[in-house]
């Protein structure tokens, strides 16, 4: 265990860490917005994978795959927001079980169309190549997502702190009733953030279906996960999510190098107790 | 009450026609019924924390884990359990479940409404991430197989016997919970879900009432583990999984949280459509995921409150069940 074993287990965990922050920063937006807790995300997460593979074997384009795939994923969010969620009104055990039973939809849908197989998401030639930094060979395609979180990271937060739409989806997180009384229409606030939150995990699928590959069981494996980000971070914090898919993404990596055995006990164990002691995350508003 | 005596006098009916109409079927009914009433305890162990203290659990499936690794490790590791100490591993097991519930508890039962249903979905992964994990213990990814089933003058390697067993257990289990939350302290719970401002203001501490169900419930869901364990034979990081606590919510909800009865009514309709259905038709997700939507969306009461609602579109004033909420 030496320098390098450090520098590419963080290498490895922080590129995670890029991709759990695609899926996690919805999910909080959306808890943050709407204090719905959506069983659905891991089920955009896949679809989002499998849309892009339909995609890609069509037209051979990974490049077209990455917006359509998102794109159709958050058609599917806005329309479950519309048509479901919105009319049951505030309560969330309904909610959430909504979400649940929409998630077993879409896992016997994608079953049918897609079948069990594991398949890849191919990234093209230009991304699957490594280059060497200091000695260490790092793919290209881990950078590739490091920086397209760190893009969107850069854009949504922008977005929700320089635009007229971004204070009011942050008036909207901190006093919903509050934002409606000054004239603030939350209920086209949720559907674009819902839309948002299921674009952002469309697009992480097709990401992510590069290197964990896509098959059915992956959305309550990921799911679980971004729940992890968004509890450490903090429910409805765009910088939150950003340090807890971080976290998420380091403690994974090194928690099944170093200790394999209680690898997901050490990552879940800190996310309980972050909860007891302060239920909106480590970094989430009151 | 003459209604509530009705009600009683139809569960018993209920259960005894159980008994004695699924031993005379084939062995795929006596199988499946076996396997759901050792579910539906876990799921009436979760009605008392959802339906009537009004707390929503998606981490109850750890408690079933804790009983059925406990059996099958003593049982795998230590022939311990498969004779007369079967008994002692029912103690254990349920004992186990409720030391976990006591001390997941101490974390969980301050949080409210969603934030208790996340906190209870973190420990239920740290179970199944040990599960999972801890191949020297739990045999990973594989699980557990369970060679025999336990022999002490029965044997309960034949399904009919075993069957009756469970069924006694799923019948104890129900009648204790019954009598629990008929009780001075279920009555207290009921007061809580419904309002717990008021209960704290009235001098009930609500802290201790809800750990207390909460600890109860654990130790039901270890009961319920320990017989699922030789129901199925194996257990594996599958049987802690989120989905099975999600399924265990949702069969709560099916049935009609707040029954108890309704639950199990829901783990029936649910294994029979999953285990039954799955060998008939190639869409029987779609058939269990739309029951699941229609069920949210139109009778938020659950099958149990069909009755009611049919008294009220008669004119007759029937009691409205109050709708549960997280």
């Amino acid at each position: 265990m030496d320098v390098r074993f450090w520098l590419i287990q963080a290498f490895n965990g922080i590129s995670y860490g890029a991709l759990l922050f695609l899926v996690g920063s919805g999910l909080s937006l959306i808890f943050g917005v709407m204090r719905i807790v959506n069983l659905s995300h891991g089920s955009y997460f896949l679809l989002g994978g499998y849309i892009a593979l339909t995609v890609i074997w069509t037209t051979g384009s990974w490049l077209l795959a990455l917006p359509v795939a998102a794109l159709a994923v958050a058609l599917l969010g806005l329309l479950m927001e519309r048509i479901f969620l919105r009319p049951l009104g505030f309560d969330p055990l309904r909610q959430v079980l909504l979400t649940v039973g929409f998630a077993f939809l879409f896992q016997q849908a994608a079953l049918d169309i897609w079948t069990g197989n594991n398949f890849d998401i191919n990234p093209p030639d230009a991304l699957s190549r490594s280059v060497q930094v200091g000695g260490l060979f790092l793919p290209l395609y881990r950078i590739f997502m490091i920086a397209t979180a760190l893009v969107i990271g850069i854009v949504l937060w922008l977005v929700m702190e320089k635009t007229r739409m971004g204070a009011a989806v942050r008036a909207t997180v901190d006093d919903a009733p509050m934002a409606r009384g000054v004239g603030i229409d939350t209920s086209r606030i949720s559907m674009f953030i819902f839309a948002l939150g299921a674009f952002l995990a469309g697009l992480g699928g097709v990401i992510g279906g590069g290197f964990l590959s896509i098959y059915p069981g992956l959305d309550f494996e990921i799911l679980p996960l971004a729940f992890a980000v968004v509890i450490i971070g903090g429910m409805g914090s765009l910088g939150g999510a950003a340090i807890g898919a971080l976290l998420v993404g380091l403690a994974d990596n090194f928690g099944k190098a170093l200790f394999p055995e209680i690898s997901y006990f050490t990552l879940y164990a800190p996310m309980a107790l972050i909860l007891a002691v302060k239920p909106t995350g480590l970094f989430g508003r009151e | 009450m003459t209604s509530q005596r009705t009600k009683i006098l139809a569960v018993v009916a209920a259960l005894a026609l159980i008994a004695i109409v699924v031993p005379n079927t084939n062995s795929f009914v006596i199988l499946l019924t076996t396997r759901a009433l050792a579910f539906a305890i876990l799921v009436m162990s979760l009605d008392l924390l959802l339906g009537f203290t009004g707390l929503a659990s998606l981490g109850q499936a750890a408690y079933l884990g804790m009983g059925a690794y406990t059996t099958a490790i003593l049982a795998t590791r230590f022939q311990f359990g498969l004779g007369y100490d079967f008994w002692l591993v029912v103690l254990l097991g349920t004992a186990f479940g409720a030391a976990l519930a006591a001390v997941f508890g101490l974390l969980a039962i301050r949080a409210t409404r969603v934030y208790f249903l996340m906190i209870t979905l973190a420990l239920g992964q740290c179970v199944w991430g040990l599960a999972y994990r801890w191949n020297s213990l739990t045999g990973g990814d594989n699980g557990i197989n369970l060679r025999q089933r336990p022999k002490f003058g029965i044997d309960l390697a034949n399904e009919v016997t075993f069957f009756y067993l469970v069924l006694a257990f799923f019948a104890a289990s129900l009648l204790a919970l019954f009598v629990l939350v008929k009780s001075p302290f279920g009555r207290s719970l009921t007061g809580i879900r419904e309002q717990e401002l008021r209960m704290r203001v009235l001098g009930y501490n609500t802290w201790l009432h809800k750990y207390i169900a909460f600890v109860i419930a654990g130790a039901f869901g270890g009961l319920s583990g320990v017989l699922w364990a030789h129901t199925a034979g194996i257990v594996s990081p599958e049987n802690v999984v989120l989905t099975t606590s999600v399924d265990a919510l949702l069969m709560a909800v099916l049935g009609g949280a707040g029954t108890l009865v309704g639950g199990v009514i829901g783990a029936f309709i649910v294994f029979f459509l999953r285990e039954y259905l799955s060998t008939v038709v190639w869409w029987w997700q779609y058939v269990l995921g739309s029951v699941y939507v229609l069920t949210i969306l139109y009778l938020p009461g659950g099958l149990m409150s069909i009755p009611a609602l049919i008294r009220q579109r008669r004119g007759g004033a029937g009691p409205k069940r109050g709708s549960t909420e997280a």
